[in-house]
């Protein structure tokens, strides 16, 4: 079987975007659990164990949207021109949240604190829902004309199957998030947080059954590679085994190997999404031939293949060294003078 | 108000904010490898408590340029959709491959740099502070490619008809070193430099009126001083080849910067003055013939002037030729503040030179405001043309966005960026205030006996 290079590239850009969702996913999960806990020191371990990746995780999304840009800049210009308050709002979430962060241990007070807490805890929330909905609508589809350009309403892209992909988005992160905190906690803290996976595990898969059920109802053309290849259901059943395997490790105390299963879990989500829509990047709805697809939306072959070199060289380096440093600062959070 | 003004205004706006950072983090990437290689050539404490205060600064810097830089990668989606249609194919490769070279290796080395004290050995640190120096540059380096796409185009074709036409890459070696390429990135990462320097500078004559942390702050000072004298005197001479390639391929940028009008005459030199626009003449004071002498060595050869472009074609003049002078003005102020201080250096006398050190704290503003201008200049003298020759701003926006959208957009950047700017100035007159650690007061890295690792 030999691919083409459109479909390589729907694929780094979906390891690009699979890579953001693992890597901001926990911190962002963290954000959302960190109001659970109450006492100062446990909120200021919440903000370490993110502390030396959150910036490096944000990376990826800037990286995804470069590479979107220049592989299929039909779909970067129509999506982010058609999504533009929901856009907006997200930079504003994470402007929001990078500054929460960095100055919310910078003072004593109480009053300061908790505000930026709530800061943090709101714009993490508030910045996984607008990804999800935006994901909702990709799934739906949206109201494309000819010329690709978006044809419908900001009130429009908040549809009831668009808001419940968003809270899904949530509630995935919450779990993944909470698995996170476990791997980087010790004593009370992290007994603590470990009586939360069940309940965040629990909401999870809710959303899930429902999102899925939701899919087969309302937007089977979601649906339609898995009907004609079979044998890529082979992911929604690695999927359902890596989120059974969470309980599993986390009650036999491996905490690591719970964090890896749950990434597994995303990875195999956002591939499980990417089969749903591919060859399409945009579905149009009502018209689906004004889509969006890997092959009208696409660069030119040279463009693509200079990119193809470009992603050859840098991606492995990449995850070389992201793997070493996050392997660097493995283990239980500590707090020192460095710490936020 | 309409949609592309606001837009305009939008991007403006937040590059302008975002550009406050980058050159931090590129200057003051360059003075950390110094200030840790010198640590560990010599042993001296002094050089890593040095190091490591400057790290918390650096830290800071990054993590706004992080949240304020990615707006600046979606905003060409959000607002200039037909423009990203267009270029995608070109320009979103460079966008790309600064974030598959530069910011992965910036951001991941960073964790290490800022937080890995104590957890690799010393020499894996050292790498890490290379590696983020590098990651930064790098950065520069296809940003700049990019822009100077959008000035010199080259190396692409123009591909389908109508409003679908786009720019495709041809040679993607020409696309890199378009014609302009060379000479905009030395001379933006020469202006990257003197802001980092200026920082290390200002924050250390502080310190030295003051009379605390002088240890420190006499240390840190030769080296920020010849980063600054070095990067003021490049982007003298990169200034002056880069004007020459502006002759060759924007004739009506060059115009406007010296705001000459003639079709086709001697061109003055001026040193200060207001374009009026209506008489299409400037009020001021010129060296004559000046500019005909810079760009051919004779003062009677004619420099195409703003007469020779339908006015639709020309740039905005007065802010062009006032942004344009404003940072000449400045980088020759600085060369004269290092030369200064470079004589004043040998026997300590700069240190206890008052009115100099005065001098020197604010004059971190300087190379901010230098390479504010030097912006505006290169941006708006692109105008009309968003690429130029190709494209015209005016026709590249977000057809699908209103003007009330994007007011509400540029509205709330107003308000978050007021909160970050003084979060920004909050925390670093913090950090600054605190200082480096006293004598003995930083573990020496590479401790085992530290605490913060268990595996």
């Amino acid at each position: 079987m030999s691919i083409d290079l459109q479909t390589v590239w729907f694929l780094l850009v979906g390891v690009l975007f699979a890579g953001y969702a693992v890597l901001d996913g926990f911190d962002l999960g963290v954000g959302g659990l960190h109001l659970f806990t109450r006492k100062d020191r446990d909120r200021r371990i919440f903000l370490n164990a993110i502390g030396p990746v959150w910036d490096g995780n944000e990376v990826w999304l800037v990286t995804g949207g470069g590479a979107l840009f220049a592989a299929f800049p039909d779909v970067y210009a129509t999506a982010f021109s058609g999504f533009y308050n929901a856009f907006m709002l997200l930079l504003f979430c994470l402007i929001f949240r990078a500054v929460s962060i960095e100055v919310r241990s910078k003072q004593p007070m109480a009053w300061w604190r908790k505000a930026w807490d709530v800061g943090f805890a709101v714009s993490s929330v508030l910045a996984a829902l607008l990804i999800g909905v935006a994901m909702g609508n990709l799934a739906w589809g949206m109201p494309l004309a000819a010329d690709h350009e978006f044809a419908g309403t900001f009130v429009g892209l908040l549809h009831p199957y668009a808001l419940l992909v968003g809270v899904t988005t949530v509630a995935l992160f919450l779990m993944h998030g909470s698995i996170f905190v476990v791997m980087k906690t010790e004593g009370e803290l992290h007994d603590q947080v470990r009586s939360w996976i069940p309940k965040t595990m629990a909401l999870f898969i809710l959303c899930y059954v429902l999102t899925t059920g939701a899919t087969w109802l309302v937007a089977p053309h979601m649906t339609e590679t898995f009907r004609a290849n079979p044998w890529l259901l082979i992911l929604p059943v690695l999927n359902v085994l890596a989120i059974a395997n969470v309980p599993r490790e986390v009650t036999a105390g491996r905490d690591f190997r719970a964090f890896l299963s749950s990434c597994a879990s995303m990875v195999l989500l956002l591939a499980i999404f990417g089969a749903g829509m591919y060859p399409n990047l945009i579905v149009s709805m009502p018209d689906p031939q004004h889509s969006l697809t890997i092959y009208n939306a696409a660069s030119s072959p040279k463009t693509l293949g200079i990119m193809g070199i470009i992603a050859l060289i840098g991606m492995p380096l990449v995850i070389g060294y992201t793997a070493s440093i996050y392997w660097v600062f493995r283990g239980k959070v500590t707090l020192d003078k460095e710490s936020y | 108000m309409d949609v592309e003004i606001l837009a305009r205004a939008q991007f403006a706006f937040t590059i302008a904010f975002h550009y406050i950072f980058p050159p931090l983090s590129i200057g003051l990437g360059v003075l950390l490898v110094v200030m840790e290689g010198l640590y560990l050539w010599t042993k001296r404490d002094l050089y890593l408590r040095m190091t490591k205060f400057w790290v918390r600064i650096f830290a800071l810097i990054f993590a706004i340029g992080v949240a304020s830089g990615i707006v600046m990668e979606f905003q060409f989606g959000t607002n200039w959709s037909t423009y990203s249609r267009f270029v995608g194919d070109v320009f979103g490769s460079a966008l790309a491959a600064e974030g598959v070279f530069a910011f992965f290796l910036e951001s991941g080395f960073l964790a290490l740099m800022l937080f890995g004290w104590g957890r690799v050995r010393p020499g894996v640190h050292y790498l890490a502070t290379i590696m983020v120096a590098l990651g930064s540059h790098f950065s520069a380096v296809w940003i700049i490619v990019a822009n100077s796409w959008q000035q010199t185009p080259a190396g692409h074709h123009l591909v389908g008809e109508g409003d679908a036409v786009r720019a495709e890459v041809l040679e993607f070696w020409a696309v890199v070193f378009n014609p302009s390429t060379i000479d905009r990135l030395t001379h933006t990462v020469f202006g990257a430099w003197q802001a980092g320097a200026w920082l290390v500078l200002s924050a250390s004559a502080y310190y030295l009126l003051r009379k605390r942390h002088e240890d420190v702050a006499r240390a840190a000072i030769p080296i920020a001083l010849a980063l600054a004298l070095v990067a003021s005197l490049g982007q003298l001479a990169t200034g002056h080849s880069s004007a020459e390639v502006v002759a060759v391929h924007q004739p009506a940028k060059l115009a406007a910067m010296e705001a000459h009008y003639p079709e086709s005459a001697p061109a003055d030199l001026v040193l200060f003055g207001w374009v009026d626009e209506r008489e299409e003449r400037v009020i001021g004071v010129a060296l004559p013939g000046m500019l005909s002498w810079l760009l051919h060595h004779d003062r009677e050869v004619p420099v195409t002037g703003l007469q020779a472009f339908e006015p639709r074609d020309r740039p905005p003049v007065q802010i062009v030729f006032q942004a344009y002078h404003g940072m000449v003005a400045i980088g020759m102020a600085l060369i004269g503040l290092c030369v200064a201080a470079a004589v004043l250096l040998p026997g300590g006398r700069l240190y206890r030179a008052r009115a100099v050190l005065m001098a020197f704290v604010p004059a971190v503003v300087l190379p901010q405001l230098g390479n504010q201008m030097g912006w505006i200049t290169a941006e708006v003298g692109r105008q009309p043309w968003i690429v130029y020759g190709l494209l015209r701003t005016e026709d590249a926006f977000s057809p699908v966005v209103s003007a009330g959208q994007v007011l509400w957009s540029l509205i709330m950047f107003g308000l978050i960026y007021a909160l970050l700017f003084a979060v920004f100035l909050f925390l670093m007159n913090h950090k600054i205030q605190h200082g480096p650690e006293p004598p003995g007061g930083e573990e020496t890295a590479g401790d085992p006996a530290r605490g913060g690792h268990r595996a």
